[in-house]
């Protein structure tokens, strides 16, 4: 009796995140329709165009690394019961050093790589930590806080790079990194056919494994964790809740450091201003889909990853415009949002099935007892 | 410096309109208990559907489909906040997260249809409201050029509606019972009220009021969509945060703000300004309101239930 009810309860949470989906993807042709372009084909090119050839693939396997790591910030701070929405202005600080350090520093490739990555590392934990700050010690509400930290960062990169860091041609983005400074490979482009893909895509799954041993294996972990379920709890059991506020902030905003490190430079090779990344809210999207959970979020920043790089082709093949695929992972945040109507529904289902095998269960055994008589 | 200020004024007050709306939109949805995130993208919603209607309609119906753009924008404003109303009060979702989800399916939809209409996802009006002075007051000598001077009507009907929303919120029992169910909803459910429809009331204010801000950007200061409000939806909650939630404050808070902007805009411009770098006048608005928040830890004004399900 308690086996089926925990399988229940399982089939639930995967249902609930296929139904959102489903349920954005049906949005999304009801979208392509009402233009007059036929879905199947829409989707088709849009698939397509995430998955046609191997240079294709290493695009969608760049685009989907900045949306794994921020996806990856976002379930982190998840799991300590903290919402982070600031993951923009972290990657655009983090962004911002790895830039920096693009620009300035010269060394041999291991030792530079070392260097590049812990400058966006600290970027990003720095943007991260002064809201886990407020919120341990002044009990300032996180959310409000990140929202905030996120313009102070755009703002501040919009008149920061045009003095410092300015292009050769416009003055609306910063000066293009050399390749070799990047964290492109020759051997990674030529293999994927001289896709966006980069060593980035490595680090995102490296961090992945770390954040499934911190959350899995260390005490650090637990505490986060159980910071997440009940503050009270944690605080009576003795484990210092502000403490883990700070530490879980910081991490969080490491990783999203570390996202814009692989877009600024990886993806491209330079930085836009007045333009905040929409991969910090797709990373929310990624993070609710995934379930909270590093593998999970593995597997969904792939998904949406596709949509993301698939959108450029679809546009060029059909006359819908790209923006079907924001609109999609918006409808799929949504629907996770309100993920009591699916699970009121599954959960219904469920127990209509679970009635009908019981009664035949109970018929067939009755049956049986007959047979015996 | 006094010219300066008296050619900056009327740009501060255009900034500020918008903001002023849209934060007095936060303001009826936290009082009423929900947390609304999806300012921004409700300020979009109505900044296109103004965009779109007037764009049809203008060349038939002339100087008259300005008020109609701004009829529709508060009423696609109101319409799109049902989303997020439905998510946090039937549903009892997150509402932090039905709050992003709106600002993003706002931002994705509005420059979808956008592109679908025209082209290229910018939606361009012929004309914006004329500025005038007002007659008699604009030669009051010092409040009468910095106030009554090249003014639009839009800016005397939004303060109309922020005095209409004062009295309505302070001066009268509904008000009263709006306010209550941010407080304490089990209260006023206890009296016979009911809870869920207070709310949806302050849910679709503020999408109306959001929508009506953005519709505001384009007829006065725009008059183009070009599919973002960048970053005015969250420096009006911030505005509301500033603001200690009360109309007064998020009055001052806006036009604080809205001065701010306009410097950081003209400074190149001016020299006696231009001594200060511009980034501290666009970054004040959001350092201003974390140091709020941290001053005001103690005994926050927010409202209390704000952000709960009920």
């Amino acid at each position: 009796m308690k086996h089926v009810k925990i399988r229940e309860k399982q089939s639930n949470a995967f249902l609930v995140a296929v139904s959102a989906v489903v349920l954005g993807l049906v949005a999304g042709a009801i979208l392509m329709a009402s233009i007059g372009s036929n879905p199947f084909t829409g989707f088709w090119f849009l698939f397509r165009g995430g998955l046609m050839n191997i240079e294709r693939v290493g695009n969608t396997m760049a685009t989907a690394t900045t949306l794994m790591l921020v996806g990856l910030s976002v379930a982190f701070a998840f799991k300590t019961g903290l919402f982070n929405i600031g993951a923009s202005g972290q990657m655009l600080i983090g962004g911002l050093c790895a830039t920096l350090v693009a620009h300035k520093v010269f060394l041999p490739r291991p030792l530079y790589l070392v260097v590049l990555v812990l400058a966006a590392l600290m970027g990003g934990a720095l943007w991260g930590v002064i809201p886990g700050f407020l919120k341990a010690k002044f009990n300032v509400h996180e959310v409000v806080a990140t929202i905030m930290m996120n313009w102070i960062a755009y703002w501040s990169i919009y008149y920061f790079i045009p003095a410092y860091l300015k292009g050769p041609s416009l003055e609306t983005e910063s000066a293009s990194i050399a390749v070799t400074q990047s964290l492109r490979t020759p051997w990674l482009t030529k293999l994927f056919n001289g896709s966006y893909m980069n060593l980035g895509f490595f680090i995102a799954i490296i961090s992945v494994v770390v954040i499934k041993l911190i959350l899995d294996k260390t005490t650090l972990g637990f505490s986060l964790k159980a910071v997440g379920s009940n503050r009270h709890c944690a605080e009576y059991a003795g484990i210092k809740v502000n403490r883990n506020v700070v530490i879980s902030m910081m991490i969080a905003g490491g990783l999203a450091g570390l996202a814009g490190l692989s877009f600024y430079t990886g993806y491209s090779r330079n930085m836009q201003i007045g333009v905040m990344p929409a991969q910090g809210f797709d990373g929310i999207a990624v993070a609710l889909l995934g379930a909270s959970s590093p593998l999970g979020v593995l597997f969904s920043s792939l998904f949406f990853g596709i949509l993301q790089s698939g959108k450029g082709f679809m546009n060029a093949m059909t006359s819908v415009p790209p923006e079907i695929a924001d609109t999609i992972i918006a409808v799929i945040i949504y629907f996770t949002a309100t993920s009591v109507l699916f699970k009121r529904f599954w959960d219904a289902v469920l127990k209509r099935q679970g009635d009908k095998a019981k009664k035949k269960e109970e018929s067939a055994q009755a049956e049986v007892k007959k047979e015996v008589e | 410096m006094w010219n300066t200020l008296v050619s900056i004024f009327p740009y501060a007050i255009a900034y500020t309109i918008p903001m002023l709306m849209t934060s007095l939109g936060g303001l009826y949805s936290e009082r009423s208990g929900v947390t609304n995130l999806g300012l921004e993208g409700l300020m979009l919603v109505g900044y296109f559907a103004s965009a779109i209607t007037i764009k049809m309609t203008e060349a038939t119906l002339g100087v008259q489909a300005l008020p109609l753009g701004l009829l529709v924008g508060v009423a696609a404003g109101a319409m799109f906040s049902l989303l997020h109303a439905f998510a946090s009060i039937n549903l009892k979702a997150d509402q932090v997260i039905s709050g992003t989800a709106i600002n993003m399916l706002a931002a994705a939809l509005t420059v979808y249809l956008a592109r679908t209409i025209s082209g290229s996802g910018n939606v361009r009006i012929l004309m914006g409201i004329v500025r005038k002075n007002i007659p008699m007051l604009s030669r009051i000598p010092i409040i009468g050029p910095l106030f009554f001077s090249q003014t639009y009507w839009t800016t005397w009907l939004c303060l109309a509606i922020w005095a209409l929303s004062w009295i309505l919120l302070y001066k009268t029992s509904f008000g009263l019972r709006l306010r209550a169910c941010g407080e304490h909803p089990s209260a006023v459910a206890s009296a016979g009220i009911n809870v869920h429809h207070m709310r949806y009331f302050g849910v679709a204010m503020s999408g109306a009021l959001a929508g009506l801000g953005g519709s505001v950007i384009l007829i006065t200061y725009s008059g183009e969509f070009s599919g973002t409000v960048a970053g005015l939806g969250f420096l009006s909650i911030a505005a509301l945060i500033f603001g200690q939630w009360k109309p007064l404050g998020i009055l001052g808070a806006t036009f604080f703000f809205g001065i701010a902007t306009t410097i950081a805009n003209v400074s190149q411009v001016i020299p006696s300004l231009a001594v200060i770098p511009p980034v501290f006048f666009k970054v004040f608005p959001y350092v201003a309101t974390l140091i709020a928040l941290v001053l005001f830890s103690k005994n926050s004004a927010a409202p209390k239930a704000s952000g709960e399900p009920f």
